[in-house]
């Protein structure tokens, strides 16, 4: 008797940089989003190592410029250099919206896990506080609170601060009830059987599975600390000397650039601050298709 | 609906006014701002106070306002006034009480809101409906992809957006305020009616484009649910037609928990408005309250947010209410 020997076609397992490609083509928005932010960054960090902060700060450049090949974007009527401050506001928008957006999250994930996995006096107190807060626009107790502290006092980081006070809510609603649908799945109940601790299963068995809507939930919670602080500057409750994107855009209004025609202004500010939205709400499409198989579409 | 369940909204929408009217009054409280000292400080800026009196002058208006009594007795006095709708008055344009400002300002508000609102709402979720239907026309389906990429776009820039484009460059439409400087504001007059109408396509243009997207999307989304529902596969082998379905068992159906979202983006609508309206310069609350932000007035900061929470928190419980008209699914429970 002879062995036949089948030769087995050999398997092509592409390598994981051709998948990621591959998942990119499909899931469109999230790679676009991605392309985008990766833009933005390249933008933000080539200003950053290029420009001269000062010129982002009123009285440093000759006012009411328009753009040119030396002040690209123009300068304002305060004598700021039009580039240097989208530069930098960029960077502030990023460092309210990574801060307050991870500060968000965290707190969601504490409170979401307490209330769903412990349940009882814990979840029924955390979850009432989210009911009770939930149609109280907070944008309004947003601008409470930047109105009470003094004008000089308000920076970057009261601003995101403020932002996280009130935007907690979501995500803990969010990962609340993924958690309890979550805690009656058959492996949380045989690792409970096989005498797993709750610090165990709440990290080893939970927590990863629900990676995809924590991302998910942290890209919101940008989105909307980015739009939250943007709105808040637009009133003129930003820090007033720094460049945000909203503040450009306040204190161009608020100065009449339309009417006076200095129209660079505030239009450009305003095209960055699509930008930053636009991309993150198709990260945000691309991340919920990610994690919810059942909208996934093939190839 | 029960009764019962009408009497606990209710209850519920009391608890949310006391928790946004307690927020309120503690906050600025915490703060070592006192407002009556900021005002002052604002007025010493342009010369005139000699410091001492200005020292006795903001202890007799702390006195006045009861600013020097105990923070529970505060607490006490500010909610029976804010039961009774009394938001104090405004330090700037004194006599004025709040509720005056607002109550002028509010028509406008209102206007502007109500209309875009529904403009907003109708179309989007017609196009949503539209272009998830699998029966519309090709071009009909892929009219709902550029409304999708509005999302990203806040009506506030969408604004500056228009501005920019609509009133600078092509000066179709004026720059900003309510009605032309030459015009003498008298609503029975057709020509400043129209003068109005056309500084308010703008501000409402930048509602509506701003906020549609999101129900084209959700709309979209519930409507491909709604699709493979066993109730429109009956419909459809039952012999119904193309229009009969769309418009009784499909539309129908996918619209109720878009009123449920209506619900809950109001606040979002409220407040995209009030900014909206502060950036165009309208007389509604929104320049009330910007106003009153930069020059610190902020009894009328206050009063301004007390207000449009309470009225945001009841129309929330408006449409609670409503929706089991609407839906008797709901209403047999």
């Amino acid at each position: 008797m002879t062995t036949l020997a089948i030769s087995q076609p050999e398997v092509i397992q592409p390598d994981r940089l051709t998948l990621l490609f591959r998942y990119f083509r499909r899931n469109k928005s999230l790679a676009i989003g991605l392309f985008l932010v990766l833009m933005l960054t390249a933008f933000t960090v080539n200003g950053m190592l290029t420009i001269n902060i000062k010129h982002a700060y009123p009285l440093s450049v000759k006012p009411k410029q328009p753009p040119s090949a030396q002040f690209p974007l123009g300068t304002d009527f305060f004598g700021r250099d039009l580039y240097p401050a989208m530069v930098v506001g960029l960077w502030q928008t990023a460092l309210i919206g990574v801060l307050a957006g991870g500060m968000g999250t965290l707190i969601g994930v504490v409170l979401g896990f307490t209330s769903a996995y412990f349940g009882g006096f814990a979840d029924s107190g955390i979850k009432g506080i989210c009911q009770i807060l939930t149609p109280i626009p907070p944008f309004l107790i947003q601008v409470i609170l930047a109105g009470s502290l003094d004008k000089r006092a308000v920076t970057v980081y009261t601003m995101a601060f403020i932002v996280v006070l009130l935007s907690w809510m979501g995500p803990t609603l969010v990962i609340r009830s993924q958690v309890l649908s979550m805690k009656e799945r058959q492996f949380v109940s045989v690792a409970k059987l096989s005498g797993m601790g709750d610090i165990g299963i709440i990290f080893s068995e939970i927590m990863p599975n629900l990676l995809p809507f924590i991302a998910a939930s942290f890209v919101g919670q940008v989105f909307s600390a980015v739009f939250a602080s943007f709105y808040l500057a637009v009133i003129g409750l930003g820090p007033l000397r720094e460049p945000l994107l909203g503040n450009t855009i306040w204190s161009a209004q608020s100065q009449g650039a339309f009417f006076n025609g200095w129209w660079w202004w505030p239009i450009f500010p305003a095209l960055a601050m699509v930008l930053i939205l636009g991309s993150l709400a198709l990260i945000n499409m691309g991340l919920d298709e990610l994690s919810n198989p059942r909208i996934r579409k093939t190839e | 609906m029960s009764v019962k369940r009408i009497i606990q909204r209710l209850l519920f929408l009391v608890l949310v006014i006391w928790a946004a009217s307690t927020i309120t009054f503690f906050i600025p409280r915490l703060s070592p701002k006192n407002p009556v000292r900021e005002r002052f400080n604002q007025l010493a800026m342009t010369g005139g106070f000699n410091p001492a009196d200005l020292e006795v002058i903001i202890a007799s208006y702390n006195t006045m306002f009861g600013l020097d009594k105990p923070l529970l007795v505060q607490y006490w006095i500010y909610m029976s006034h804010v039961v009774k709708f009394d938001m104090g008055v405004s330090f700037n344009k004194y006599p004025r009480t709040v509720m005056q400002l607002i109550m002028d300002a509010l028509p406008w508000s209102i206007a502007l809101l109500f209309v875009t609102t529904l403009l907003s709402f109708v179309i989007g979720n017609l196009l949503g409906a539209v272009a998830a239907w699998p029966r519309s026309p090709n071009w009909m389906r892929m009219i709902a992809t550029p409304f999708v990429l509005l999302m990203g776009v806040p009506p506030v820039i969408m604004g500056v957006l228009l501005l920019f484009f609509v009133a600078f460059r092509l000066k179709f439409l004026p720059l900003g305020n309510a009605y032309s400087t030459d015009m003498i504001p008298n609503f029975t007059s057709p020509a400043f009616l129209w003068d109005v109408f056309k500084h308010m396509i703008l501000p409402g243009l930048a509602l509506i484009l701003g906020t549609i997207g999101g129900w084209v999307l959700s709309m979209r989304g519930m409507g491909v649910t709604i699709q493979g529902e066993d109730y429109v596969l009956f419909a459809e082998h039952k012999g119904l037609g193309g229009w009969a379905i769309f418009k009784d068992y499909y539309l129908r159906n996918a619209l109720l928990p878009q009123v449920t979202g209506l619900g809950l983006a109001l606040s979002t609508m409220v407040v995209s408005a009030i900014i909206v309206e502060g950036q165009f310069g309208l007389p509604g609350l929104g320049r009330v309250l910007q106003q009153a932000i930069q020059s610190n007035d902020f009894q009328v900061i206050y009063g301004v947010v007390i207000f449009i929470t309470i009225a945001v928190a009841t129309l929330m419980a408006v449409i609670e209410l409503i929706y089991p008209l609407m839906d008797p699914r709901i209403r047999q429970e």
